[in-house]
């Protein structure tokens, strides 16, 4: 077809007057594009440039190595160990599926950790670690690096734990550690990034928890450039942290175990001090645990035996624990009265076997009465009436001061979790905490360690280093940091009579060497190493008119939460005083004839660092103990061995 | 104008044809398909493996392809205009059924040797069937309603079609260019101004009915739009791309961070950094003396483009010349208005540079119209 000519030339002129129009839109739309540029690419370069470096930089945390724990001769206790685990990051992985199979017939998966990982691996982003396997032995860790080329994304890795190789023997004193919880976040003020890494563990009880930050270090850092992916392609700077501080602590591993061994079976706790500084040599809380069971994550099955067991391992006794001390706070009440001038060294009081205070009885323990007591023969014989008297001449105010002054009912410092300040009671506190006006009566059951009276184990083994040493003996739980020599608690001079002191200690040195001591059967015959010592029996239960008219049930026809509580306190040996020992045994019955045997075998084993021989003992007694040392030594091992075997 | 007007004399023959090639634009096309190599080079962390080297292949054929239309006659082309645009049309329809998938949309079909992409074909045939239906329309029915009618449902078959795949990006350029083409053509200003008179009122009112009781879309809808128009409202998702694209060019500046030293491509913070956001790996290195070198090295082409179809009295090809630069201009306009930010993002190549191969072939064969009509042009 053909056009005319005429009209082929007006629409070339409309197309070119079209094209020039479309050619202007299209240079003014390139304009446009390059203002953009300019403003993105020159005006607003820094801010672009500023942006990329974050993308492209990435902090991380180099976590710090975690403090050792020593005991006092060196022997660790608190170690870290490689812990080694098996993860998958799935956008390396490829076929999930197909490397979960290899990797199955290289190594055992726990089903339920694998169920647990698969659902992670669907779930969380692709470049996330999944954990396949934790705490997988070495073997398997290095069966699963050399087959690596055949498993892509499994990766294996190697990072530290906690390990406690004396199991329960110091559960109590320093705790353990644990993967940190959303409690705990809470807790800090200012989280540290630090405790948001993965696995990081932070002490959760003990000298762990208390010693936190001195046992956490501080966290390097390092700066590395990462893809999109958040794979590290190089390090661009590194800054190391400082490692956590080592603390050497006071306590003995040996005399710890015996401890532990001795008190097997029973609730119970012992304190060993040194007299000489305030050092704890021992702190036992029996029956114990095994903190390993919590740095993995305790599962609800253990965690319920612990709960359960009525014996109640959890809590440590020796610190948080608190008992009335009974017998053992007359040394108190007999000091208050003499430094008051309430009564002198040898007044006598007369005993019938009770005694009247504003219309009621109170019973000396011995129903017929001991007859005229003075100081010395009240703390042998453990007469309850001459106290009752006491308590009468010298008030409840004197008594607890003079309590305070010995350390019950204070709060010691000490980085163990829960130290209870137990309680030496005033006429104020029972209005405040009770809301009751103070009565005579109070006073009269305080002075002989009954009533509101509170003290625990460690206390009353301060109380019996300070008897010993006329010093303000002060625990001490944390011997050295870093190998830094931390400041002792010998303490300076408590400022009492020590004529007066010394006929306390002379008492107390009948208790246990008197024919007439109530602590004469576990004596110690060895002269070097002569103990002094005071009974202590804490009723639980208060026994009623009828009972005391139809003779009182003993311990042994009661059930056991019913029992009285046994306790003893000594000091060793009694010429030059180095240890102060403190037994409570829980519904144990008598002082004298639980918890004094226990006292004087912990003594004796701390005295000669290790088992003491036997003519240390009473003669008739030697057989037995043969037999008894002979049981624990085999009982000992055995647990070293065990923990041996786990490392 | 008809091929019967033209005389054997008036036009070159054989060989000689080459002579009269439009040289200029061909260097021009291959500067930027060097520039192209270059880049992919790069952002494989400088190795021609994977893509850098396929390409230059690639555009090789595509050039030769391109020499070989340069030497058939226009009016042949011309000729076959319906009969390829046909063509065209089956094998989108024939996508819909024997496509193989790809990012989640059926545009291949795998000839073995290659995988064509029929929306590409579309985009140079649609071009094509417009010329020639202006050139065979006389002019003072251009603009009556029903000679009107027809280069519309012309543009609006494939444009549908595409548009099922789902490829938003090539139907919006496929409607722009048969658009430009009807406007080139001479249809009455009225048309165009009703049109998009009818848009923006249809626009304002699904943004007014939101929330009222005669609201026009869903919901989902709604937020759809929303995160479309302000990626940055989904920092993670789809603003992820635009954000970080926005990031490396931002980071460019004045001369770049120099050849491949471009952090944010270079560490795969930037996704598609081969295709569609190639451009942003150019400006981080290069900066913005590179960007917009780049820039000039296009509207040099366009300038070409259309100083030949000012130059040439025959309508077909005219017209056909500057609808392939109008379809060039699409290209890089859109996709550089796309990661800097300006459009949302749709999904355009950067034509010659982006690695992909349908693109530039079919590119390169409209060139090769362009070229065919050069020669061709009545002298």
């Amino acid at each position: 077809m053909r056009h005319p000519v005429r009209e082929n030339a007006e629409s070339l002129r409309q197309i070119t007057r079209r094209s020039l129009i479309l050619g202007g839109t299209q240079a003014a739309v390139i304009g446009v594009l390059a203002l953009r540029m300019r403003f993105m690419q020159v005006d607003q370069a820094d801010q672009f440039r500023l942006l990329a470096d974050e993308n492209r930089i990435n902090f991380q945390l180099i976590p710090p190595t975690r403090g050792r724990i020593f005991d006092r001769n060196g022997e660790i206790i608190a170690e870290n160990v490689p812990s080694y685990r098996i993860t998958m990051v799935r956008e390396q992985a490829g076929d999930v599926d197909a490397v979960l199979a290899r990797l199955a017939q290289l190594i055992d998966l726990n089903p339920d950790e694998l169920e647990r990982a698969r659902r992670e691996l669907r779930e969380l982003r692709g470049d996330t670690p999944v954990t396949l396997a934790d705490r997988v032995s070495w073997s398997t860790l290095s069966r699963v690096a050399v087959n690596s080329p055949a498993l892509p994304g499994v990766l294996p890795e190697v990072g530290l734990s906690r390990r406690y190789p004396a199991r329960g023997d110091f559960a109590h004193v320093i705790g353990y550690v644990g993967p940190v919880s959303d409690r705990d976040l809470e807790n800090t003020d200012a989280p540290e990034q630090l405790l948001r890494q993965p696995r990081f563990q932070i002490g959760k009880i003990g000298l762990e928890a208390q010693r936190e930050t001195l046992l956490r270090g501080n966290a390097g850092s390092r700066q590395v450039e990462v893809n999109a992916a958040g794979r590290i392609m190089r390090e661009l700077d590194r800054q190391e942290g400082v490692p956590g501080a080592d603390l050497q602590i006071t306590l003995d591993h040996n005399l710890q175990a015996f401890c532990h061994a001795r008190m097997a079976g029973e609730s119970a706790a012992a304190v060993v001090l040194d007299t000489d500084n305030g050092d704890i040599l021992a702190c036992a809380s029996s029956p114990t645990y095994d903190p390993n069971l919590f740095v993995r994550g305790i599962s609800s099955a253990d965690y319920k035996v612990l709960l359960d067991n009525p014996f109640r391992p959890l809590p440590n006794k020796a610190v948080q624990g608190i008992y009335p001390p009974g017998s053992t706070f007359k040394m108190v009440t007999a000091l208050a009265a003499l430094e008051d001038g309430k009564v002198s060294l040898n007044e006598t009081v007369y005993c019938p076997g009770h005694m009247t205070v504003s219309g009621r009885r109170f019973h000396c323990w011995k129903r017929g009465g001991h007859g005229n007591v003075d100081l010395h023969r009240s703390l042998r014989e453990s007469c309850d009436v001459y106290y009752y008297e006491l308590a009468l001449r010298t008030g409840i105010e004197k008594i607890s001061a003079m309590a305070e002054r010995l350390g019950l009912g204070v709060q010691f410092d000490l980085p163990m979790s829960s130290v209870a300040k137990g309680l030496a009671p005033t006429k104020e506190w029972k209005q405040v905490n009770r809301s009751q006006p103070w009565v005579v009566g109070d006073s009269v059951n305080s002075a002989i360690g009954q009533g509101f009276v509170l003290a625990s184990p460690l206390q009353l083994a301060v109380m019996t280093a300070r008897l010993a040493t006329s010093r303000s003996v002060t625990p001490r739980l944390i011997r050295s940091i870093d190998g830094i020599e931390q400041p002792t608690g010998q303490g300076d001079d408590l400022g009492l009579n020590e004529n007066m002191l010394r006929e306390i200690r002379k008492a107390m040195f009948a208790v246990s060497n008197s024919d007439r001591g109530t602590a004469y059967r576990a004596r110690i015959v060895a002269d070097a190493f002569r103990m002094a010592g005071k009974t202590g029996t804490s009723q639980v239960r208060n026994i009623s008119t009828s009972e005391r008219a139809d003779g009182v049930i003993s311990n042994k026809n009661l059930p056991r939460t019913q029992r009285d509580h046994a306790l003893f306190v000594s000091f060793a040996p009694y010429d030059a005083p180095r240890l102060a020992v403190a037994v409570v045994v829980e519904h144990g019955g008598g002082g004298s004839t639980v918890a004094a045997p226990i006292a004087r075998d912990i003594t004796l084993q701390a005295l000669f660092n290790g088992d003491p021989p036997l003519d240390a003992y009473p003669a008739a007694e030697r057989p037995a103990i043969k037999i008894q040392q002979e049981q624990l030594r085999r009982a000992r091992p055995q647990a070293d061995a065990e923990a041996k075997d786990r490392a | 104008m008809s091929y019967l007007q033209y005389t054997v004399k008036s036009a070159p023959s054989g060989p000689g044809k080459i002579l009269f090639l439009n040289w200029p634009l061909i260097i021009l096309l291959c500067a930027v398909a060097g520039v192209g190599t270059l880049m992919l080079y790069s952002v494989a962390g400088g190795s021609m493996m994977p893509w850098a080297e396929p390409q230059l292949k690639r555009f090789a054929l595509s050039l030769t392809g391109m020499f070989m239309v340069a030497m058939v006659p226009i009016w042949f082309w011309r000729n076959i205009s319906l009969l390829a645009y046909l063509i065209a049309l089956a094998l989108l329809v024939a996508v819909a059924f024997v496509g193989v998938e790809g990012k989640g949309a059926q545009r291949w079909i795998d000839l073995g040797f290659m995988r064509l992409q029929p929306s590409e074909l579309v985009k140079i045939t649609l071009v094509m069937v417009l010329a020639a239906y202006y050139d065979w329309l006389p002019m003072s029915r251009v603009s009556r309603p029903i000679w009107v009618a027809l280069p519309v449902a012309l543009i609006l078959i494939p444009v549908a079609l595409v548009l099922k795949q789902p490829d938003l990006g090539t139907s919006i350029l496929l409607l722009a260019a048969g658009g430009v083409m009807m406007f080139l053509a001479g249809v009455h200003w009225a048309y165009f101004a009703t049109v998009i008179l009818a848009l923006g009122v249809s626009v304002f009112a699904v943004i007014e009915s939101r929330g009222t009781d005669w609201q026009l879309l869903e919901d989902y809808q709604y937020r759809r739009i929303d995160t479309f128009l302000s990626p940055d409202s989904d920092p993670l998702g789809a603003g992820y791309h635009i954000t970080q694209s926005k990031i490396a060019l931002g980071s460019g500046g004045w001369t770049g961070r120099g050849f491949m030293q471009g952090t944010q491509t270079r560490l795969n913070f930037l996704p598609e950094k081969h295709t569609d956001f190639i451009f942003v790996t150019l400006a981080e290195e290069f900066g913005f003396i590179g960007a917009v070198s780049i820039l000039g090295l296009y509207a040099l082409i366009l300038i070409f483009c259309i100083s030949a179809a000012l130059s040439n009295r025959d309508r077909f090809s005219s017209l056909l010349t500057l609808g392939v630069a109008m379809t060039f201009f699409l290209f890089f306009g859109v996709n550089i208005a796309m990661v800097t930010g300006l459009m949302p993002v749709v999904g355009v190549p950067l034509p010659l540079v982006s690695y992909g191969g349908s693109a530039m072939l079919v590119l390169m064969l409209g060139f090769g119209l362009v070229q065919s009509a050069h020669v061709h042009k009545p002298r």
